[in-house]
C-alpha cells in the first residue's frame, strides 16, 4: 500500500439510518482528529428512510482512509465511500442579494444572467437576489462581479455530489437487511484492492 | 399473545433477566428512582451492588466483565451520577470491554431546560460508547435494550449508554415479552472471512525463518485461547502479549516469551526489530507497545488479525490484513500452515532471558538490598496461589511490575486498566472481578496513590461481605511519575511525595481485616496469612522508595532501545 500524504479534497459520502445525534457522532470523528470540515451537507438517498451525508475535507487520502473506516464503524452507518474530484459529479448553489437601484442602474441585469448562468429568484423594489449553481470557483466569480456593486447578502450550500461510478443503493440495502450477506456488502468488500477499499 | 401491563422500569429488569445480567452496580438517585423502585420487587432475581460512587460502579461492572466474559451492567441517575460515568466509559471504550450502563434523566418535557440534574449525558459520551440512545418512550425499552447488549457483546465489544428519562420509566404499556436483537442491518460485527488472505498469511508463515506471534486481548474478547494456543504450538513460533493479551496463553507456557512494550520483556521488544514475519493477533499497535513507529518492525511482513476493520493499517500498515473473528480466522490458519520446529528461533529469545534475568529481574524478585520491591512481594503470591488467583492492579509502577512478574494459569485471570491507565480502577475492578468469577481468589494490587482514588469502595466490600484481598504496595511516592521524572526531569519530584493515611485503620473503620508489613522477615507470612484469611483482607506493604520499573522503552525511543537499567 502506498503512502499518501499528500492533501487534497475528498468527497466522503455515507449511508445512514435515520437517527437523532448520529451528525454529532460522524462530526466528533472528524473534530477528535482536527481536520476542518469544508462542507457538510445531509439529505435524503435514492431510498425512502435512508440519509446522505456529502462531507468535504481537505486531506491525504491515508487520513481520509481511516476517518472512513471509524465513520463506517458507527452503528447506524450502513456505508462511506470517498472519492476525488474526478469520481464525482458535484454541483454547490449561491445566492447573492444586491439593491436593485445598484444593479439596474449600473450593471444591465441580463448581461449579468447570461454571462453567469444566474437566476433572478426575487425582483423587488429594493432588492435582487440571484441564484447560481456550479462548482466554487462558478459561484465565487458572480460574487467577485458583484462585489463592486454591493453585495449585500452572500450564501453558498454545501456540495451535493453523485459518484459517477455508483450504481445506487438499493441492491446493497437488499443485501444490507439479509443476515448473511453477499461478499460485496461486507467490510472487507475491496479487500484485493485496499486502497479503493471505500470506493465503489 | 396475551400482553401484561408494565412500566418502563420493569421492562429494563426484565430485559437484565432475559439477558443473563444478574448483578447489577449502581448507585440510585431522583432520575432513576423508579427503576430503583422496581428493583425492589426484583431481589430475588436480581442482585444490585449498592456502590459508593458511580465511578466505583462501572469499574466493578468493567471487572465483572472481564471475568466472566459477560456484559457488566451499571445503573446511575441523571446528571452528577452519569458523569460520574464518564472515566469508567473511556475505560471500557478503549479497553473493548462490554458493558450496558443504564442512567436516568429527568423528564422528557424538561429536556433542554436546565432542570435539576440535568446533563446531556448523550452528547457527553458519544465519543466515548460503542452506542448510545435516549429513551423518552417505554414501549421502546424492550427493544432498545435488547440492541444495547447485542451492540456491547457483538462484534469487538464496548459500552453502550441508555439513558431513560424519568417518564418512561413510570409509563404503562403493554408489554409484549423479550426478543434478544441479533441482527442490525447498518452493523456488521463480524467481517467475512476471505479465503485468499488466510492463504497469503499462512504462506508467508510457512516460508518465515523468524515469525513472532504478539497478541492482545482479541484472543480474550473472541473466546479464541484454545485455537491461539493450537496455531501456535502447529508452527512452534514465539508468542509475546501485550498487557490486555495477558493470562490468555499460560505464563508457562514454553513459548510463551512475554511482555511487549515500554516496561516488557528484553527478548520480544528487541525481537520485533529483528523477526521475519510479525503476526499480530487481536491487538490494536498502541504506542506503549510500538515504541517509536518509524522504527517499528520496519524489516518485517506483518499479518494483523483483527475484528475491527478500522484497525487494519491505522497505526502499522499490515502486509496481510485478515478481517475476522479469531475464533474463526485462527483454526483455518492453523489448517494452511506447517508444522515445524522453531526452537533455535526460540533458544535466542531464551538467550535474551536469561540476560535480563540477570541484569534485572533477579534483583526484583530477590533483592539484595534491604528495601522490599514490588517483584518479590509478586513473586510470593506466585509461590502461595501458583499462579490460580485473579490478579486485579491499577495503573502505575505495581501494574507494571505485577503484569511482568505475576503468573497466570488460566485465562481471564488478569484485570488491568489498559489503554486509558485509569488510576482507581483496581479497587471497584477487583470488586467485580470476584463478583465475575466467586470461585476464585481475587487479589487487587494497588499503589499508594491509587487506593486513595477509589478507596471509598472499601464500603461496598463492607456491606456485601465480597472477599477480596487488597495488596497496597506502598512506596510513599506516585511512583511511576516519580520515576519519569527521575530519569527525564533530572530527579525534579514535582507533586509526587503523597502521603497516606493508617490504611490498617481505614480498613479497620470499614470492618476489613488488615495488616502492614515493614520488613522482608514478615512477608511471606502476611501474605499467606492475607490469603487463608476468610473474608476481605487489606495487607499494605512498605516497598523501597525509589525503585524503578526496568527495562524500559524510553519514550519516543524504538522497541531496540529498551534500557535494562
Amino acid at each position: 500500500m502506498e503512502t499518501n500524504t499528500e492533501k487534497q479534497e475528498y468527497t466522503i459520502t455515507v449511508y445512514t439510518e435515520n437517527q437523532v445525534g448520529l451528525l454529532n457522532r460522524i462530526a466528533i470523528i472528524f473534530s477528535r482528529r482536527k481536520i476542518n470540515v469544508e462542507s457538510l451537507n445531509t439529505s435524503p438517498s435514492e431510498i425512502a428512510g435512508i440519509h446522505r451525508f456529502t462531507i468535504v475535507v481537505m486531506e491525504s487520502q491515508d487520513i481520509v482512509l481511516k476517518v472512513v473506516r471509524q465513520i463506517e464503524k458507527q452503528v447506524e452507518v450502513l456505508k462511506a465511500y470517498y472519492n476525488t474530484n474526478d469520481e464525482i459529479v458535484w454541483q454547490e448553489l449561491a445566492l447573492y442579494k444586491v439593491l436593485s437601484e445598484e444593479i439596474t442602474e449600473k450593471v444591465k441585469v441580463e448581461r449579468l444572467l447570461r454571462e453567469y448562468g444566474a437566476r433572478a429568484v426575487a425582483i423587488r423594489k429594493d432588492f435582487i437576489v440571484f441564484e447560481t449553481t456550479g462548482h466554487r470557483e462558478e459561484t465565487n466569480k458572480l460574487m467577485k462581479a458583484l462585489e463592486p456593486f454591493g453585495l449585500v447578502e452572500f450564501v453558498r450550500s454545501a456540495r451535493v455530489a453523485i459518484i459517477k461510478e455508483s450504481s445506487g443503493f438499493h441492491e446493497k440495502l437488499k443485501d444490507f437487511e439479509k443476515r448473511e450477506p453477499s461478499e460485496d456488502v461486507i467490510e472487507n468488500e475491496y479487500l484485493g484492492k485496499r486502497e479503493a477499499v471505500f470506493t465503489m | 399473545m396475551e400482553t401484561k401491563k408494565f412500566t418502563g422500569a420493569q421492562a429494563v429488569l426484565e430485559a437484565c433477566i432475559a439477558e443473563g445480567a444478574e448483578t447489577i452496580f449502581g448507585y440510585p438517585g431522583g432520575a432513576i428512582m423508579p427503576i430503583y423502585d422496581a428493583l425492589y420487587d426484583y431481589k430475588d432475581k436480581l442482585k444490585h451492588i449498592l456502590v459508593r460512587h458511580e465511578q466505583g460502579g462501572i469499574h466493578a461492572g468493567q471487572g465483572y466483565a472481564r471475568t466472566s466474559g459477560k456484559v457488566g451492567v451499571v445503573f446511575a441517575t441523571s446528571g452528577p451520577g452519569a458523569t460520574n460515568l464518564v472515566t469508567g466509559l473511556a475505560d471500557a471504550m478503549i479497553d473493548s470491554t462490554p458493558l450496558v450502563c443504564i442512567t436516568g434523566q429527568v423528564f422528557a418535557h424538561l429536556l433542554g431546560t436546565d432542570a435539576f440534574q440535568e446533563t446531556d449525558i448523550i452528547n457527553i459520551t458519544m465519543p466515548i460508547t460503542k452506542w448510545n440512545y435516549q429513551v423518552t418512550d417505554a414501549t421502546e425499552i424492550p427493544g432498545i435494550l435488547a440492541k444495547a447488549f447485542y451492540l456491547a457483546r457483538s462484534g469487538r465489544p464496548g459500552p453502550v449508554l441508555i439513558d431513560i428519562t424519568k417518564n418512561a420509566q413510570i409509563q404503562s404499556f403493554d408489554y409484549e415479552g423479550y426478543t434478544p436483537c441479533n441482527h442490525i442491518r447498518s452493523y456488521r460485527p463480524k467481517p467475512v472471512i476471505r479465503k485468499n488472505y488466510i492463504d497469503e498469511a499462512a504462506a508467508l508463515i510457512n516460508s518465515a525463518k523468524k515469525p513472532l506471534v504478539i497478541f492482545g486481548q482479541g484472543v480474550i474478547l473472541g473466546k479464541a485461547e484454545k485455537e491461539f494456543k493450537k496455531f501456535i504450538e502447529k508452527s512452534g513460533m514465539p508468542a509475546a502479549w501485550t498487557i490486555l493479551g495477558l493470562s490468555a496463553l499460560p505464563t508457562d507456557h514454553p513459548q510463551n516469551v512475554g511482555m511487549l512494550g515500554m516496561h516488557g520483556n528484553y527478548g520480544p521488544n528487541v525481537l520485533t526489530n529483528e523477526c521475519d514475519v510479525l503476526i499480530a493477533v487481536g491487538m490494536r499497535f498502541d504506542d506503549r507497545v510500538t515504541g517509536r513507529l518509524d522504527k517499528y518492525a520496519k524489516q518485517a511482513k506483518i499479518i494483523h488479525l483483527d475484528i475491527d476493520p478500522s484497525e487494519i493499517d491505522k497505526n502499522v500498515k499490515a502486509t496481510v490484513g485478515v478481517w475476522g473473528d479469531c475464533k474463526e480466522t485462527l483454526p483455518l490458519l492453523t489448517l494452511g500452515i506447517q508444522q515445524k520446529d522453531r526452537s533455535e528461533w526460540l533458544k535466542v529469545f531464551a538467550d535474551y532471558t536469561e540476560q535480563e534475568y540477570n541484569q534485572c529481574i533477579k534483583d526484583e524478585i530477590y533483592p539484595s538490598a534491604e528495601e522490599m520491591t514490588m517483584g518479590e512481594v509478586i513473586r510470593i503470591v506466585n509461590e502461595t496461589t501458583k499462579g490460580n488467583a485473579v490478579m486485579v492492579t491499577d495503573v502505575g509502577q505495581h501494574q507494571m511490575v505485577t503484569c511482568r512478574y505475576a503468573k497466570f494459569n488460566e485465562t481471564r485471570s488478569n484485570v488491568t486498566s489498559g489503554g486509558l491507565g485509569t488510576m482507581g480502577f483496581g479497587l471497584p475492578a477487583a470488586i467485580g472481578a470476584k463478583f465475575g468469577t466467586p470461585d476464585k481468589t481475587v487479589i487487587a494490587v494497588i499503589g499508594d496513590g491509587g487506593i486513595q482514588m477509589n478507596i471509598q469502595e472499601f464500603g461496598t466490600i463492607m456491606q456485601t461481605g465480597v472477599d477480596v484481598k487488597i495488596m497496597i504496595l506502598n512506596n510513599q511516592f506516585l511512583g511511576m511519575v516519580r520515576q519519569w521524572q527521575e530519569l527525564f526531569n533530572e530527579k525534579r519530584y514535582s507533586f509526587v511525595d503523597i502521603q497516606s493515611p493508617d490504611y490498617v485503620m481505614v480498613a479497620k473503620a470499614y470492618d476489613i481485616a488488615g495488616a502492614k508489613v515493614e520488613h522482608r522477615k514478615d512477608l511471606v507470612n502476611a501474605i499467606e496469612t492475607m490469603l487463608a484469611h476468610k473474608g476481605s483482607y487489606m495487607l499494605e506493604v512498605m516497598v523501597g522508595k525509589e525503585n524503578n520499573v526496568f527495562p524500559m522503552v524510553p519514550q519516543g525511543c524504538s522497541v531496540s532501545e529498551i534500557r535494562l537499567k
